[in-house]
C-alpha cells in the first residue's frame, strides 16, 4: 500500500473524506441531459467565492468610518497595488451574482425544479436570494457616496411606513435618526460577518438538499425511476468528472464576459457603477434621482406603482414585499401534470412570457425618473407579474400538456 | 433666516442638484486619454488654475509620472506649495473658511468627471457670464447661480447672456418671461475662443485621466487576461469533449 493510500485510510477512519467525495462528486449521479441553463448553479458558487476572496482584500484597506470611507475606496483604487482590480471585481461581482442567480432561478422556473420533491430546495434557494439582497444592499452603503447614502435612506424609510412600530424599527436599523456613521458601522459588520456566514450556511444546506433529492433536468422527469442492477440511474452520470469538466467550460465563458466588464467597461454605462456614487455622501443634498441598483429595480418599480393610501406608503411596501414572498409559495401554486416547459401547453407559456416581460420592463422602469407615463406603465406591468403566481393553480391545471417521455432526451 | 439662506445657497451650489436643471445642452468634450501632450498641458492648467481652491486629495503628484513627466519636472513645474512629490493634491484653504467665503466648500475634483461626466465639466467651464445680481459678479448658464466665479475670465474674456423676453399668460394675467438664448463674448480675453476651448479641452482631458489613473494598467492587463481566458476556454472545451465521448 502506498504512503498516500495509507494516509487516506488513516483519515477515512476518522473523517468521511472518501465517503463525502463519493456522495457529492464521483458517485453523485446527475442527469446526462443538462443544457445551457444548468451552468448557473456552479457559477453562483464561483461568484460567491470571488466575492468572499475580493472582500477579504478590500477589508484590509477599507475604513468603515463616515469621515474616511469614501477616501479609503479611492485609496484602494489608486494607491493599493491591484486595488482597482480587487474593487472592480467585487463591485461588478455583485451584479454578476444577481445575473447568475436570476438565470439560475429562471432555470428552476421553466423546468419545474421547484416541484415535489424539491420544494425545500427551492425554498432554501429563495432564502439565499433574500439573504443576497440584504448582503448587497448593505454592501452598497459602504463606499459612502451619494447613492449609497440616499439609497439606504429611501429603503430604510420603507420600514418607517409600517403602522405604529415603523418609526422605531427605522431608528433601530439605522442606529440614528438619519443614515449616518452609526449605520455605516453596523452595515459593515453585517456585510462582512453576519450575512456571509448565513449565506454560506444556506448554500451548504441548498447543496445538501439537492444531493438528497437529486437534480431535476430539462425534461422534468425523475431519473431515479430507471436504475440498473447496481441501483445507479440509467440516465445518470457521475457529477465528477463529467459535470466538473463541463462546468469548467461554463466558468471560462463566464470569466470572459466578467473580465470584459472589469477590464474594459467597469462602469457599465452608469448601471454597474452609478455616477452619483462618485460624489461623497452628503446628508444636506438630495440627488435629483434616487434608485437602487438594477437588480432591485423591478421591485422598486412595483413599490412606486402602488399609490399611497391613507397618507401612507405602507400599501406599496406590502405589495413589494408580496412580490418577493410569493416566490416561496411557487411549489404549491403549480398544479401542472408535467414539470418542464417542454411538455407544458400554450397557456403556461403565455403566462410565463408575460411574467418575464413584466419583470424586465419593471426593472427598466425602476431605473427611470418618475413621470405619470412611467407610473402608469409600472402599474400595468405589475399586474401580469402577480397574475403569473395568483392564477397559476388554475392555468397549470387546465393547460393542455404533452405526455412526458419515459427516459430523458439526449442527443449526442 | 441666515441659516435658511445658507442652506438654500448650499443646495443650489452642489453639483448633484445641477444635473436636474441642466439649462443648456452639453457640448462634447474632446477627451483623448492617449494624447499625452494634451494631458500634460491639462495637468499644468489644473495646478495653475484649479488647485488653489479645489483639492484633488486622492491624487498623488508622483502619479503624474505616468504622463511622461520626470520627478524633477513635477517638482519644479507643478509643485508650488511645500508639498513633496509623494503627497496628494490638497489645498491650503480650510473647508470652514471656504464655506464662509463662497457659501460652499469647493468640491474635491479627484473623481469629478466620473460623477458629472467630462461633457458637463467642459460645457460648464465655458458657460460663465457676467451677472451683477450675483455676489461674485458671475453666473453660469449650465449651472445657474453657482458659487464659483469665472476664474478663467482673463483668458476667456467676458461673456454675457442673451435672453429672449416673451409674454406668457399666467393665471390669466400677462407676465414677462425670460428664456436663455445664448452666450455672447463682449470683451476678448488673452485667448481666442478656439484657444480657450482647446485649453478647457486639455483641462477636462486631464480631469478625466485623473479620475481613473489606473485605466492604462487596466486595459493593458485586460488584454493579457482575455488572451489567457480564450486559450483556457479552448482547452476546457476539448477536455470536456474528450470526457464526454463515452456518454451516450
Amino acid at each position: 500500500m502506498s504512503a498516500g493510500q495509507k494516509l487516506l485510510n488513516w483519515i477515512d477512519d476518522r473523517f468521511p473524506l472518501t465517503a463525502s467525495w463519493k456522495a457529492h462528486l464521483s458517485e453523485y449521479y446527475a442527469p446526462k441531459n443538462f443544457n445551457f441553463w444548468y451552468f448557473f448553479g456552479s457559477l453562483a458558487l464561483l461568484v460567491l467565492v470571488l466575492q468572499i476572496v475580493t472582500g477579504i482584500f478590500l477589508v484590509m484597506n477599507y475604513q468603515p468610518n463616515a469621515k474616511l470611507a469614501f477616501g479609503s475606496v479611492q485609496f484602494i483604487m489608486r494607491d493599493v497595488d491591484w486595488g482597482w482590480l480587487i474593487r472592480y471585481m467585487h463591485a461588478i461581482g455583485a451584479s454578476a451574482f444577481f445575473v447568475v442567480v436570476y438565470l439560475h432561478m429562471f432555470r428552476g422556473l421553466i423546468y419545474g425544479s421547484y416541484r415535489k420533491p424539491r420544494e425545500l430546495l427551492w425554498v432554501l434557494g429563495v432564502v439565499i436570494y433574500v439573504a443576497l439582497m440584504a448582503e448587497s444592499f448593505m454592501g452598497y452603503l459602504l463606499p459612502w457616496g451619494q447613492m449609497s447614502l440616499w439609497g439606504a435612506q429611501v429603503i430604510i424609510n420603507l420600514f418607517n411606513s409600517i403602522p405604529v412600530i415603523g418609526p422605531d424599527i427605522g431608528l433601530w436599523i439605522r442606529g440614528d435618526y438619519v443614515v449616518s456613521g452609526a449605520t455605516l458601522n453596523r452595515f459593515f459588520s453585517f456585510h462582512v460577518i453576519a450575512v456571509p456566514i448565513v449565506l454560506l450556511a444556506l448554500v451548504v444546506a441548498h447543496i445538501i438538499a439537492l444531493h438528497e433529492v437529486g437534480s431535476n433536468n430539462p425534461d422534468g422527469i425523475e431519473i431515479k425511476k430507471h436504475k440498473d442492477a447496481n441501483g445507479i440511474p440509467l440516465d445518470g452520470i457521475p457529477f465528477h468528472p463529467y459535470y466538473t469538466v463541463k462546468d469548467i467550460v461554463g466558468v471560462a465563458v463566464f470569466l470572459i464576459i466578467f473580465s470584459a466588464f472589469v477590464f474594459f467597461w467597469p462602469s457599465g454605462g452608469g448601471i454597474l457603477l452609478e455616477p452619483d456614487n462618485f460624489l461623497p455622501a452628503n446628508p444636506l443634498v438630495t440627488p435629483p434621482e434616487i434608485h437602487p441598483l438594477w437588480y432591485f429595480t423591478p421591485f422598486y418599480a412595483i413599490l412606486r406603482a402602488i399609490p399611497p393610501m391613507f397618507d401612507s406608503q405602507f400599501p406599496g411596501v406590502v405589495v413589494m414585499g408580496a412580490s418577493i414572498v410569493v416566490l416561496f409559495f411557487l411549489p404549491w401554486l403549480d398544479r401542472g401534470a408535467v414539470k418542464s416547459i417542454r411538455y407544458r401547453g400554450g397557456l403556461y407559456k403565455l403566462f410565463l412570457a408575460a411574467f418575464i416581460i413584466s419583470f424586465l420592463t419593471l426593472g427598466y422602469l425602476g431605473m427611470q425618473v418618475v413621470t405619470p407615463m412611467n407610473t402608469l406603465l409600472s402599474r400595468i406591468f405589475t399586474v401580469p407579474y402577480f397574475l403569473f403566481f395568483v392564477l397559476m393553480p388554475w392555468y397549470t391545471r387546465v393547460d393542455k400538456t404533452k405526455p412526458e417521455p419515459e427516459r430523458v432526451t439526449f442527443k449526442h | 433666516m441666515n441659516l435658511l439662506k445658507k442652506l438654500l445657497f448650499l443646495a443650489a451650489l452642489l453639483p448633484g442638484l445641477a444635473l436636474a436643471e441642466t439649462a443648456i445642452p452639453l457640448d462634447h468634450a474632446p477627451v483623448d486619454l492617449n494624447n499625452q501632450a494634451s494631458l500634460q498641458r491639462g495637468a499644468k492648467d489644473f495646478v495653475n488654475y484649479c488647485l488653489s481652491c479645489h483639492s484633488a486629495q486622492y491624487m498623488r503628484y508622483s502619479r503624474l509620472e505616468a504622463l511622461g513627466l520626470s520627478e524633477k519636472q513635477i517638482q519644479h513645474n507643478l509643485l508650488f506649495t511645500r508639498n513633496k512629490v509623494g503627497d496628494t493634491m490638497t489645498v491650503a484653504m480650510r473647508q470652514d473658511d471656504a464655506k464662509k467665503w463662497f457659501g460652499v466648500a469647493p468640491p474635491d475634483l479627484s473623481v469629478i468627471t466620473r460623477a458629472l461626466g467630462p461633457n458637463f465639466v467642459y460645457t460648464y467651464l465655458r458657460s460663465f457670464y457676467r451677472d451683477p445680481a450675483r455676489p461674485t459678479g458671475w453666473n453660469n448658464a449650465l449651472f445657474p447661480n453657482v458659487a464659483m466665479p469665472n476664474v478663467l475670465a482673463n483668458l476667456q474674456g467676458d461673456q454675457v447672456a442673451v435672453f429672449k423676453t416673451h409674454v406668457d399668460m399666467v393665471d390669466g394675467k400677462p407676465q414677462k418671461e425670460k428664456t436663455f438664448e445664448h452666450l455672447e463674448l463682449v470683451q476678448n480675453g488673452s485667448m481666442t475662443p478656439a484657444q480657450y476651448n482647446a485649453m478647457v479641452g486639455d483641462l477636462v482631458n486631464y480631469l478625466t485621466w485623473m479620475s481613473d489613473p489606473a485605466r492604462e494598467q487596466r486595459l493593458h492587463t485586460g488584454v493579457y487576461v482575455m488572451i489567457f481566458l480564450f486559450a483556457f476556454l479552448i482547452l476546457a472545451y476539448f477536455l470536456k469533449k474528450e470526457y464526454w465521448k463515452d456518454v451516450h
